[in-house]
């Protein structure tokens, strides 16, 4: 069995995000980056999946700077078997359409059996990936899966609604499952597994090989969202933001008695 | 301008979102005709054509035919715009409908300004206004982003759609969440945990500071994924939707689909380190502290 993991690196979300030149993007300076949360639990599904069924073999695709590559190594610390990077300085100014185009066209001659994507990135939060990528290769695709099984021959994966229901659906491989937080519990790497992920194959392409349209959407400017809110905002010590607040509840609200 | 609303319908009630398309349609003054697989019986409130396909036939969950359908009305109507709610429906659908259309998709607009859409990024804490380059655009909406002034009302022209049975998908029912426990949608006072407890044993801080207030403790999900409090106390659009007197959130910070289930409280208090966590935007008071220090020490103050 062939699986395919595609996976994201994104920054913290904790980050103090500043613009970049164009003001198109955020600034990727002094970033922690991290790999995109939704995509942890692709891996380790990927990872759990090839551990079922033996003789497997799980590769890790990502897009981006050279950077992304830490991101990729974590995967082959948690178990993928090797690693494709395509790429590509500019990767930000790419579309959900331009990156799935280029995902389709190294995957396309592989044939998976199964790929897994995480349902949408944090921070461009498309949730288009996926489902783009099912279709150039004529795949089946559910989205938002927050449970696996595998029988040997069928699938049956829960794929989450709203308020806490959940459809259940059967489906037979080749198929793109895109992975919702809580499916699985991602694994920690362990140390000597991070050594050896270090001596795993990681090849990059040049992105160019593989892009060949144009985007379907375009970023005009990227900002900072006009805050409305406008709530009170308290700073300092701890003593004295206790007093503050207590005040406040004293005043603004019924629960103390 | 010509649009295509997508309403939505599961288990027989017509959904929420449905409506928000509209409002959406109404705002940016566009020709409004909508599509929905669903039955006769719960009909969307809309005065215009209704392109109706029968969910006992199509299936509640089978993409594949839903996009049959969808791609027959958009040869009939040709719109400029396919409207979606950014909703489970609406995001498994819509690129799907985006590629057979080659058309751009621009998610989980928020706003429509000129001719650019803004969409959020980064948790909230960035917009990104975005123009599609196609002839047609297919968008998703932010629940809640859109909204009628009044109720919905009207009645629609059917039209009706012949569905096929048969799918790559196999649908094989429903799994509700599990009742019982605490009911959060009851509790006046809601003190909720989020990832920045932690671990696990410092959710005792959060659930002191419920008690001291008299209420009940809800969590964010990373919490209740992690298996560290029951998914009945999770508070969110896949949890549970709340309105107390007073929700504190403590280490949360203030994903859309966490809002979505808080947002209508009466007064909102976030504890949080982070002092542009975008919790800040429906909190009426953002305290900026490290909730370690901050929840034992304001459980003591209220404890005397
Ligand atoms: C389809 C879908 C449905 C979802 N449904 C839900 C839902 O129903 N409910 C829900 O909650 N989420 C839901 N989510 C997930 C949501 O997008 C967020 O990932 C989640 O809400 C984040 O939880 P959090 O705020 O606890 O964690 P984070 O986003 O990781 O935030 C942690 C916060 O803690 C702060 N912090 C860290 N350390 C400290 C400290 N010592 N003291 C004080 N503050 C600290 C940080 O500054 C940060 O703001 C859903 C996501 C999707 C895609």
């Amino acid at each position: 069995m062939k699986i395919l993991v595609c996976i994201k690196q994104v920054p913290d979300m904790e980050s103090r995000f500043k613009l970049n030149a164009a003001g198109t993007w955020y600034s990727d300076q002094d970033l922690a980056w991290r790999m995109n949360e939704y995509d942890e639990f692709a891996v380790e599904q990927a990872i759990q999946l090839r551990e079922q069924a033996g003789d497997a073999e799980v590769v890790v695709l990502s897009i981006g700077p050279d950077r992304v590559k830490e991101a990729m190594k974590k995967a082959l610390a948690m178990g993928a078997d090797r690693g494709v990077h395509i790429q590509d300085d500019a990767s930000y100014g790419k579309d959900p359409y331009q990156i799935a185009s280029a995902i389709a066209a190294y995957a396309g001659e592989q044939n998976f059996d199964v790929i897994f994507t995480g349902m949408q990135s944090q921070d461009r939060g498309s949730a288009q990936v996926g489902l783009l990528l099912a279709g150039m290769l004529g795949l089946p695709a559910v989205t938002t899966i927050v449970g696996f099984e595998y029988d040997g021959s069928q699938a049956t994966v829960r794929r989450e609604l709203e308020g806490g229901l959940k459809s259940v659906v059967k489906l037979s491989f080749p198929a793109v499952l895109t992975c919702q937080l809580g499916l699985n519990t991602p694994r920690y790497p362990t140390l000597p597994n991070i050594m050896k992920a270090k001596k795993k194959e990681l090849v990059s392409l040049p992105i160019a090989d593989l892009l060949k349209v144009e985007a379907l959407v375009t970023t005009a400017a990227t900002r900072f969202p006009e805050r409305k809110g406008g709530g009170l905002i308290l700073e300092g010590d701890v003593g004295e933001l206790t007093e503050k607040l207590v005040a406040i509840l004293k005043e603004k609200t019924t629960v103390l008695k | 301008m010509k649009a295509l609303l997508i309403a939505e319908s599961r288990q027989g009630k017509i959904l929420p979102g449905s409506y928000e398309t509209l409002a959406f349609a109404n705002k940016i003054g566009a020709e409004a005709a909508m599509f929905l697989v669903g039955s006769e019986d719960a009909l969307p409130k809309f005065d215009g054509r209704l392109y109706l396909a029968d969910v006992a036939a199509a299936g509640e969950y089978n993409p594949d035919e839903h996009l049959r359908l969808l791609l027959e009305v958009v040869a009939k109507e040709s719109p400029q715009l396919v409207v979606l709610s950014h909703s489970s429906y609406g995001w498994d659908l819509a690129p799907r409908l985006a590629l057979a259309l080659q058309a751009g998709q621009v998610s989980e607009v928020v706003a429509c300004e000129g001719d650019t859409l803004v969409v959020p990024a980064c948790n909230s804490k960035l917009q990104r206004v975005v123009r599609a380059q196609s002839g047609v655009t297919v968008v998703t909406l932010q629940s809640g982003a859109f909204s009628l002034a009044g109720e919905p009302a009207g009645t629609p022209t059917v039209e009706k759609l012949a569905a096929q049975a048969g799918a790559k998908l196999e649908f094989a029912g429903y799994e509700e969440a599990e009742k019982g426990g605490v009911d959060l949608s009851k509790a006046e006072i809601i003190v909720s945990a989020g990832r920045g407890i932690g671990k696990p044993e410092n959710l005792v801080m959060v659930e002191a500071l419920a008690k001291a207030l008299g209420g009940e403790y809800g969590a964010s999900r990373p919490v209740v994924d992690s298996g560290w409090a029951e998914h009945n106390r999770q508070v969110g659009s896949t949890g549970q939707t709340v309105a107390p007197k007073l929700y504190v959130a403590c280490g949360i910070s203030g994903a859309i689909q966490h809002l979505a289930g808080m947002k209508k409280s009466d007064f909102v208090i976030a504890i949080n380190t982070d002092r542009d966590a975008p919790i800040g935007e429906v909190a009426d008071v953002l305290v900026v502290a490290d909730l370690k220090q901050f929840l034992p020490a304001l459980t003591d103050r209220l404890q005397k």
